[in-house]
């Protein structure tokens, strides 16, 4: 079935003659990325919303089929690159499940660092983007100003701003340098005045909470019914967090709270997400300050990542290592077996249903993308609302087209 | 998080037919495809897996010792006590018919139009049951294994595969 005009009222029905149909996207400044709508209007009210994706289909999926365990990492920056550390971070768990690696202290301290400062990176960008959508420009020039504090981070750490690349299997690229945790440090002391700065800008601004206030509401069981997770589903009144549920990496020795609402609106998930930034922040300074000296990669009887210089030349066990993981015909050992592992990523839960066949690549790398659920629950939160809601729905539901596609 | 036993035990007593089993600290159970609607049915009502996470699919069209040629995946969790579940259908290219899971949860919608677009499985009860990433016109599924992974518009320069002339 073609998805024409015809797909919205059937031809001959009796709402035909009257009802407007508009075409948004795939290309419009409010959309952000490439996705399409296709609107059915009264007037000025929705009746009916009909989003039409796959404008970004990159075949992930099939390409995970392709590159190793450690090359893909490469494809899943370009999934969500609004946080792409969260998606490296993601990615790598998945394959040490499967590969039953079990990462040294110091490595999980780091990898929480830096997923919590993606999520900050991605939650500003998607609460300065429906503030720039419905009009408040000067606060998402703020949002944006601290991203590039992130970025910069990012960028001494591993050397790239925005496809990071940062994680491998049983460890990462680079061990964490004093530098870097000296700008974090940085970045723990002038972020929250930013953060109180943009909360006093918006979340009393009478256009804002006008515009978002009661628009787009998600009722609680809507909201599990339809797999909505992480900020969406928690601005509805699920109490899922995955970091507290099931912790991951080294969660369970942090103290934060897991921020909900009951509204389920878009002010809501605005306010769930700027909560979240805060609760992000405490992370990180109790991970900076209590992190663990030791190796940051996993020992080499492990044969997963590759050995320093020095045991290269000086062991027999690193010298192997080496050989084994250069060589072509060699690599990991991974069971003929299949796993999923999900993490709490700034949109919801992200996580990969691997299936390992004993080749160096995987059979199938399937990625829960979150995005993909949050948009199929579009038509349901703007019927009934007006044209210009739809951006403000979009803003809040944070969709990326990149990992909406993949 | 791992799911309790009595969970297990009272699954396995409900459906005989099911086989259970665990690996990698994950749950498993395989159903057959008659009883997908009641598993389906029996999981959200009495056994609270409120969450459907995900579904997706395998094709083992070369993959060593398995016997039928995809593998139906449904992910589901608990949101009140975290426990997670793997539901498993195998298929066989000759039958693609499979219940499905929209009445029950509705997040399977999309996730459900993504599987009959890249792997050509077809399932009976769902509301739109469209191509969802590929372009309408698109003939082929592009997950198969059998499907090339390079060249333009080509597909019919490769032979379609099945389990059987795939293991030759």
């Amino acid at each position: 079935m073609a998805l024409t005009a015809s797909t919205l009222a059937p031809e001959g029905s009796s709402q035909q003659s009257y009802l407007w149909t508009l075409n948004f996207g795939p290309q419009h400044p409010a959309t952000h990325t490439t996705l399409r709508l296709i609107l059915k209007l009264e007037g000025e009210r929705v009746v009916d919303a009909i989003p039409d994706i796959g404008y970004l289909h990159s075949g992930f999926e099939k390409i995970g089929e392709h590159l190793d365990y450690n090359q893909y990492v490469t494809v899943t920056d370009r999934m969500n690159y609004i946080s792409p550390m969260a998606n490296n971070v993601a990615w790598h768990q998945s394959v040490e499940t499967l590969l039953g690696i079990t990462l040294t202290r110091r490595c999980q301290y780091v990898r929480v660092i830096i997923a919590e400062l993606a999520r900050i990176s991605d939650h500003l960008l998607s609460c300065g983007a429906i503030g720039l959508d419905v009009g408040a420009f000067t606060f998402f020039l703020y949002a944006f100003n601290q991203r590039e504090a992130i970025y910069d981070i990012f960028e001494t750490l591993c050397g790239a701003r925005f496809t990071n690349s940062y994680t491998r299997v049983g460890g990462v690229l680079h061990d964490i340098t004093p530098l870097v945790i000296e700008k974090i440090r940085a970045f723990l002391k002038t972020f929250p005045k930013t953060l109180d700065d943009m909360e006093r800008l918006l979340n009393r601004n009478r256009i804002f909470v006008d515009r978002t206030k009661g628009v787009g509401i998600l009722s609680r069981e809507e909201a599990i019914n339809a797999s909505a997770t992480g900020p969406v589903a928690r601005a509805s009144g699920v109490t899922r967090d995955l970091r507290r549920d099931e912790p991951y990496l080294s969660y369970e020795d942090f103290d934060f709270k897991v921020c909900c609402m009951r509204s389920g609106d878009c002010l809501a998930r605005y306010l769930v997400r700027m909560a979240e930034m805060y609760e992000s922040l405490r992370i990180i300074e109790q991970a900076i300050e209590n992190l663990p000296s030791g190796p940051i990669n996993v020992g080499p009887d492990e044969r997963t990542t590759i050995p320093e210089k020095q045991q290269v030349y000086q062991t027999i066990e690193g010298a192997i290592t080496h050989f084994e993981l250069v060589m072509a015909n060699r690599g990991f050992r991974v069971p003929c077996d299949e796993s999923y592992a999900a993490t709490e990523s700034p949109n919801g839960e992200l996580g990969f249903y691997l299936v390992g066949d004993g080749s160096h690549v995987a059979y199938r790398a399937r990625c829960r993308p979150p995005s993909f659920l949050h948009f199929a629950l579009f038509p349901r939160l703007i019927r009934g609302h007006t044209l210009s809601d739809v951006v403000a729905v979009l803003g809040s539901l944070n969709i990326i087209a990149a990992e909406l596609d993949r | 998080m791992v799911i309790s036993q009595e969970m297990i035990d009272r699954l396995q007593r409900q459906f005989p037919n099911c086989t259970t089993s665990e690996a990698l600290e994950q749950a498993r159970v395989v159903v057959v495809r008659q009883d997908l609607q009641e598993v389906f049915q029996w999981l959200k009502e009495e056994s609270g897996f409120d969450l459907l996470v995900d579904v997706t699919c395998v094709d083992y069209l070369n993959y060593r010792g398995a016997q039928q040629r995809f593998g139906l995946v449904y992910l589901l969790a608990n949101t009140e006590t975290s426990e997670r579940l793997t539901l498993r259908v195998m298929l066989d290219e000759t039958d693609l018919e499979v219940p499905s899971a929209v009445p029950t949860w509705e997040g399977a919608d999309w996730l459900e139009r993504e599987v009959w677009d890249m792997f050509g499985i077809h399932f009976t009860g769902h509301p739109d049951l469209r191509r969802i990433l590929m372009p309408e016109e698109f003939i082929a599924h592009p997950l198969r294994k059998d499907y090339p992974l390079q060249g333009r518009g080509e597909r019919h320069n490769f032979p379609v595969l099945t389990r059987q002339t795939g293991l030759k």
